[in-house]
């Protein structure tokens, strides 16, 4: 706020020339069970405030926590795709701190014995690059209630005379999955860091163990970063800029935390350990909590919980059941479809994966299938402004279109009226050819009087095709084409058109 | 032998919220003393075959199907509440944090 303008910053691309970014990022994840973590209340996104609580989500003397056997097996399955080891054994701690969303003056969660460890995710960059990011654990815990701090004049705990807290959110499952420093990430940390988050989305999806909506809160980061003088150096004071839920916001909290910390250095001064807060409008961070001896947590074993020993058995079941993941099925498709990296790549990029893949399902060639959604169908995305799966043409409609040319019922140029009138409403593309009258004119018939009437308006070329010279057949056929509307297939016109001379 | 310190109770206080007067500090520090001496004496004859644990009970796994139960009604919710406004707690001012 007021603090924001008296902020030093180094020009970013001049930072990490003279100091080595390493990033730490931790994610929560809610759970999509039906239930809470530990207590039977229904989880449902917007009920009225406190209508989703019981005794145990409201701490209530004598509450005894049950887990939900789901959100295990979430977790676990979470750990699985992101290659870690399943404990043989884990057990619930007890972080005990007093914040009035934390109605039991404790969060359960896990310290000593997270369920999952030792895990890594390959991340894709914008360029294909893949970078590995090591996992140090996932835990389960519980989620916190929700302030609301009124009373002030910014709406923020300053100046606020009193909050206002709903605990349909306490006791929501998470998952919170902590990344090992990130090295070697260098300028591209940024994009890093937010290609990791977005990863960790898609596989949450496809999972199915999270509807993963940021804009929700579903998935949120919070970002350490740290400056080096040079990669061999130890590593830097960290700070932890919290609650960053965007996937743009992640990557410009690194840019300014890495302009910032360059800016401190520079100085000569030293990176304070503390919590910074994420200002989405004006995209600086904050400082908030200094870590300090408040930081203790005083963590110990939840005597209310007993161990979860997961049986190898059970993980090797849901093993089982882990779908194909986000990667793996692009690399298989690429395979199967023969496209170079490159266009592979365009095709991620344009969110036509998906669309080419139904596409081919319904019959189209791969080629056909990208030609058609990255060429015309790119295009009239990019000038409608509209997301290119919003179109209003489905992968159905373009095999068949696609069928349609295979067939030699329309070409092309046909084609493409086609679309237009499919884009415009007209129906399928079928329903277009017969309502349109484009069908290329096979009918010898009605070729003959295009071309007889051709021949008839330019005798002197009738004449220098006579003796010899074939160059100037190119006008008969372009009058005859003109006179089809392009419905004609000029192969045959040329032949009928020799023959007619002949 | 005392494991202990006056500085140590007063820091756990702190951290547990309590105000403690300086004479309470000191008879605490004895006090704990006591207890975390008889919880030692279990160490001693524990044998390395007994593995550490938390939890006395040799069970495991104890799960609950994912099958929603009806909440508590708002008004049971919130008579527990100090305050109430548009059915959420109403608690005071939290400082020290943005």
């Amino acid at each position: 706020m007021s603090a924001h303008a008296t902020v030093d910053l180094v020009d970013y691309d001049e930072a990490v020339r003279r100091y080595d970014p390493v990033i730490g990022i931790e994610v929560h994840v809610e759970l999509g069970t039906k239930t809470k973590m530990f207590c039977a209340a229904e989880v449902e996104f917007g009920g009225e405030p406190n209508t989703q609580v019981t005794p145990v989500s409201l701490g209530l003397p004598g509450a005894l926590p049950v887990v939900n056997g789901k959100a295990v097996e979430y977790a676990i399955k979470i750990g699985l795709a992101l290659n870690c080891q399943i404990a043989e054994s884990c057990r619930f701690a007890r972080k005990n701190y007093f914040y009035p969303d934390v109605p039991k003056n404790f969060q359960t969660s896990q310290y000593d014995e997270p369920i999952a460890f030792d895990g890594y995710l390959d991340v894709e960059l914008e360029d294909g690059t893949i970078f590995r990011v090591d996992i140090e654990r996932a835990h389960m815990e519980e989620d916190a209630g929700k302030n609301t701090h009124v009373g002030g004049a910014t709406g923020r705990i300053h100046g606020a005379e009193y909050s206002l807290v709903d605990y349909n959110r306490a006791g929501i499952p998470l998952v919170e999955i902590v990344t090992r420093p990130i090295t070697g990430a260098g300028e591209r940390a940024p994009e890093v860091a937010r290609a990791y988050v977005q990863t960790l989305r898609d596989i949450f999806r496809a999972l199915d163990v999270s509807e993963a909506r940021m804009e929700r809160g579903n998935v949120r980061a919070d970002v350490n970063l740290s400056l080096r003088a040079t990669p061999e150096s130890p590593l830097g004071t960290r700070t932890e800029t919290k609650n960053v839920n965007s996937f743009r916001s992640i990557e410009r909290a690194v840019r300014y935390e890495v302009s910032r910390q360059a800016a401190v250095l520079d100085e000569g001064g030293t990176v304070i350990q503390e919590t910074r807060h994420w200002h989405e409008d004006t995209s600086v961070t904050t400082a908030g909590r200094v870590k300090s001896d408040a930081e203790d947590y005083r963590y110990f074993p939840e005597p209310d919980l007993v161990p979860v020993a997961p049986s190898r058995d059970w993980v090797e079941q849901i093993r089982a059941t882990l779908p194909e993941l986000p990667v793996a099925r692009r690399n298989r498709l690429q395979g199967e479809w023969g496209y170079a990296d490159a266009e592979m790549r365009d095709v991620v990029n344009a969110g036509a994966l998906d669309l080419i893949e139904a596409t081919v399902a319904a019959g189209a060639s791969p080629a056909a299938a990208r030609k058609w959604w990255m060429g015309e169908l790119a295009r009239y995305a990019k000038t409608s402004d509209t997301e290119i799966a919003e179109i209003a043409v489905t992968p159905a409609q373009i095999a068949q279109l696609q069928a349609l040319v295979d067939s030699g019922r329309i070409n092309d140029k046909l084609a493409r009226q086609v679309l237009e009138g499919v884009l415009a409403g007209e129906g399928d593309p079928e329903a277009v050819v017969v309502a349109r009258g484009l069908e290329v004119v096979s009918d010898d018939g009605a070729l003959l009087e295009a071309i007889d009437a051709a021949l008839a308006a330019q005798p002197d070329i009738v004449e220098k095709v006579r003796s010899g010279n074939m160059g100037p057949i190119g006008a008969i056929i372009g009058a005859v084409m003109k006179a089809t509307k392009g419905q004609a297939d000029a192969g045959r016109v040329r032949e009928l058109v020799i023959e007619r001379i002949g | 032998m005392s494991t202990i310190s006056r500085d140590e109770v007063a820091r756990v206080a702190v951290l547990a919220r309590i105000d403690l007067r300086p004479e309470e500090l000191d008879r605490l520090a004895g006090e704990l003393d006591v207890i975390v001496d008889a919880i030692a004496q279990v160490s001693e004859v524990a044998t390395p075959d007994v593995p550490a644990t938390s939890h006395p009970l040799p069970l495991t796994n104890v799960f609950r199907d994912d099958v929603p139960v009806p909440p508590l009604p708002v008004e049971d919710v919130l008579a527990a509440a100090p305050a109430s406004e548009d059915g959420r707690f109403s608690v005071p001012q939290i400082l020290g944090e943005e």
